[in-house]
């Protein structure tokens, strides 16, 4: 499906209360890298995805999408429910008590829209290889897109599912970086420095490509592109500039709201800056 | 009974596994493999001989083995793993936890060179640990089959069922006694009918209990002798009705006592029918470089071991 620009930003708009909402009502969770991912989220699932909210575990005919940083749940919550996989209502459940929507994502309780659990870090990328190869296998021509953090980066199983899809030639497959720069303790280069990453990738036999997170237009095109290389032989990331927090104005550029939620004085002033353009559930 | 159990050769459970691989590749084409640089140890050479675009070489990379893997099994493929036992669960237990048991993947992690019977390597590789890992997975199916007909009827067996299952076989050429083509997951096969003592065995351990059975007897002593080749989901009723009628029990396996097959049928007797109990296992030690037959005798695993045992209980 298509949206124009505008539409997007409203429902960008909408996933940034909704994360809010979702966090507040439990005092837990991750809003920060869960904000700088909703322009992400948006537009994949409002018009890049070729996908079936009626959802089918196999994914046959279908794009299929993997999150390795599962803790940025509110977010794929939030787009699921908007693009019609369960009821907007259920995200009032978010981390309670016999809920569907997990603390971190997971398939254990029947939520349509996940094919694996993730929170335990590094392990996506493999996973989508996995799914890669037997797209391949069956002659199925969809694409695999895998989300990972930058701070995830610091897992060695990162570094051998490169190594493999390189080798492989898994080039049906695009993963992105939620590059932010920052993780729970700090900032990537205070905590674990990252170096050169975009070296790095290439130097494990990927194409590099680079895009603003936050521009519509850039995730658009930039994610077109890295279609566009199948048949290259090669797997491609893209490194995806966000703000940890986008959105509201406290939350952004610092790592200090990677997993704490707003209490109620700051839920107020949150929502005060996102517009509401659909219906709050 | 227990007299028709005899062997003319021996051959490694592990060339089991491969010979039902070759046999999966050719009837399910749903079937892959993977495996983490230890193709000749496997014995899949075949398979993947004869279907290329199902086998995927990984490397020493095993922790991204199984998350391909469970990506695999996502989209509808039987992925298989292959790799030594230490490898297939220790060094990876996170992965398989989240990607695999957790997330109800059917994924088949096949285990070779598991226990002291791995010899002269030592104990970096003989993982006597890997049972009781995961058994402590809700949902994960664990068989440890006795001989290479076995091993071969287990391999093709999983293939037809839903769910990860970790199956546990070994490196030594081992006498080959139970039928062709027989296997039931979580069925338990009743070897010898007795009434003074239960003997449960599993994976090798159970050509020693039918040897250390057939000394038992020739003393007098009436044994029922269990094989116990899916250690979970547990036959509780095979080995409930069996102690009902012996009144006490003996449970040999090559695997710490920690964690392993004896602990299982311990909590299942306490808890429905407390009888006294003997374990013929690893007494929490790490192994060492030696024969399998050297070692196992040395950490208490030989045919004399399992008599002792079974002659303390019924004094």
């Amino acid at each position: 499906m298509s949206t124009d620009t505008n539409k997007l930003k409203q429902i960008a708009s909408q996933v940034r209360r909704d994360i809010i909402r979702q966090v507040a009502a439990v005092n837990s969770g991750h809003p920060g890298g869960s904000l700088g991912c909703a322009d992400l989220f948006t537009a994949l699932y409002f018009d890049i995805l070729d996908h079936d909210p009626s959802f089918n575990m196999k994914g046959e005919g279908e794009d299929m999408f993997f999150l390795s940083n599962g803790h940025i749940s509110p977010v794929w919550y939030s787009v699921l429910a908007r693009s019609g996989y369960f009821p907007v209502s259920e995200l009032a459940t978010f981390r309670k008590l016999n809920s569907r929507l997990q603390g971190h994502p997971a398939t254990h309780e029947g939520l349509p829209g996940i094919r694996i659990a993730s929170g335990s870090l590094g392990q996506g990328i493999s996973v989508a290889i996995g799914a890669a190869l037997s797209k391949r296998l069956k002659g199925d021509d969809k694409h695999i897109f895998v989300l990972t953090g930058d701070g995830e980066l610091q897992e060695g199983q990162i570094w051998e599912a490169l190594m493999f899809a390189n080798h492989h030639k898994v080039d049906n497959l695009t993963a992105i970086v939620d590059y932010n720069g920052q993780q729970i303790d700090g900032s990537n280069d205070d905590v674990m420095t990252l170096g050169d990453l975009k070296g790095k990738w290439v130097s494990f036999g990927w194409t590099v490509l680079e895009m603003d997170g936050h521009d519509f237009d850039s995730i658009k095109n930039t994610i077109a592109q890295a279609k566009s290389k199948r048949g290259s032989g090669k797997p491609t990331v893209i490194l995806m500039k966000t703000e940890m927090g986008k959105g509201v104005d406290f939350m952004e550029g610092t790592h200090n709201w990677h997993g704490k939620a707003p209490n109620a004085e700051q839920t107020e002033n949150a929502l005060s800056q996102l517009e509401e353009t659909l219906r709050d559930y | 009974m227990l007299d028709k159990y005899t062997y003319t050769e021996k051959k490694a459970t592990r060339d089991g596994f491969g010979a039902a691989m070759t046999e999966l590749g050719r009837e399910n084409k749903k079937v892959v493999a993977l495996c983490a640089d230890l193709i000749g140890s496997l014995k899949i050479n075949t398979f993947i001989s004869e279907n290329p675009d199902r086998f995927f070489q990984v490397g020493i990379a095993e922790a991204n083995m199984m998350g391909i893997a469970a990506g695999l099994a996502t989209t509808g493929m039987i992925p298989f793993t292959t790799t030594f036992a230490n490898f297939s669960t220790g060094r990876v237990y996170d992965q398989i936890r989240q990607s695999i048991a957790y997330s109800h993947k059917n994924v088949k992690i096949c285990a070779s060179h598991a226990g002291l019977t791995l010899g002269e390597d030592g104990a970096t590789h003989q993982i006597l640990e890997d049972v009781g890992m995961m058994k402590m997975l809700p949902g994960m199916t664990v068989i440890n089959p006795a001989d290479y007909n076995q091993t071969k009827a287990a391999t093709k067996a999983i293939a037809d069922f839903d769910g990860p299952v970790y199956l546990r076989f070994g490196r030594p050429g081992w006498p080959v006694f139970m039928p062709e083509g027989e296997f039931e997951i979580g069925k338990a096969v009743l070897m010898n009918e007795g009434t003074d003592i239960t003997i449960v065995a599993t994976g090798h351990m159970l050509w020693y209990a039918v040897e250390a059975a057939k000394k038992l007897e020739a003393q007098g002593m009436s044994v029922e002798l269990i094989n116990i080749h899916t250690i979970k989901p547990l036959d509780e009723e095979a080995i409930l009705k069996s102690v009902r009628k012996t009144g006490k029990c003996v449970v040999a396996e090559e695997h710490q006592m920690n964690g392993g097959l004896g602990e299982s049928v311990a909590r299942l007797l306490a808890t429905n029918h407390p009888s006294p109990m003997g374990f013929v296992a690893v007494n929490d030690s790490f192994g060492e470089s030696g024969t399998p037959t050297q070692l196992l005798e040395k950490y208490g695993l030989s045919i004399d071991d399992i008599v002792a045992a079974c002659q303390k209980l019924n004094a």
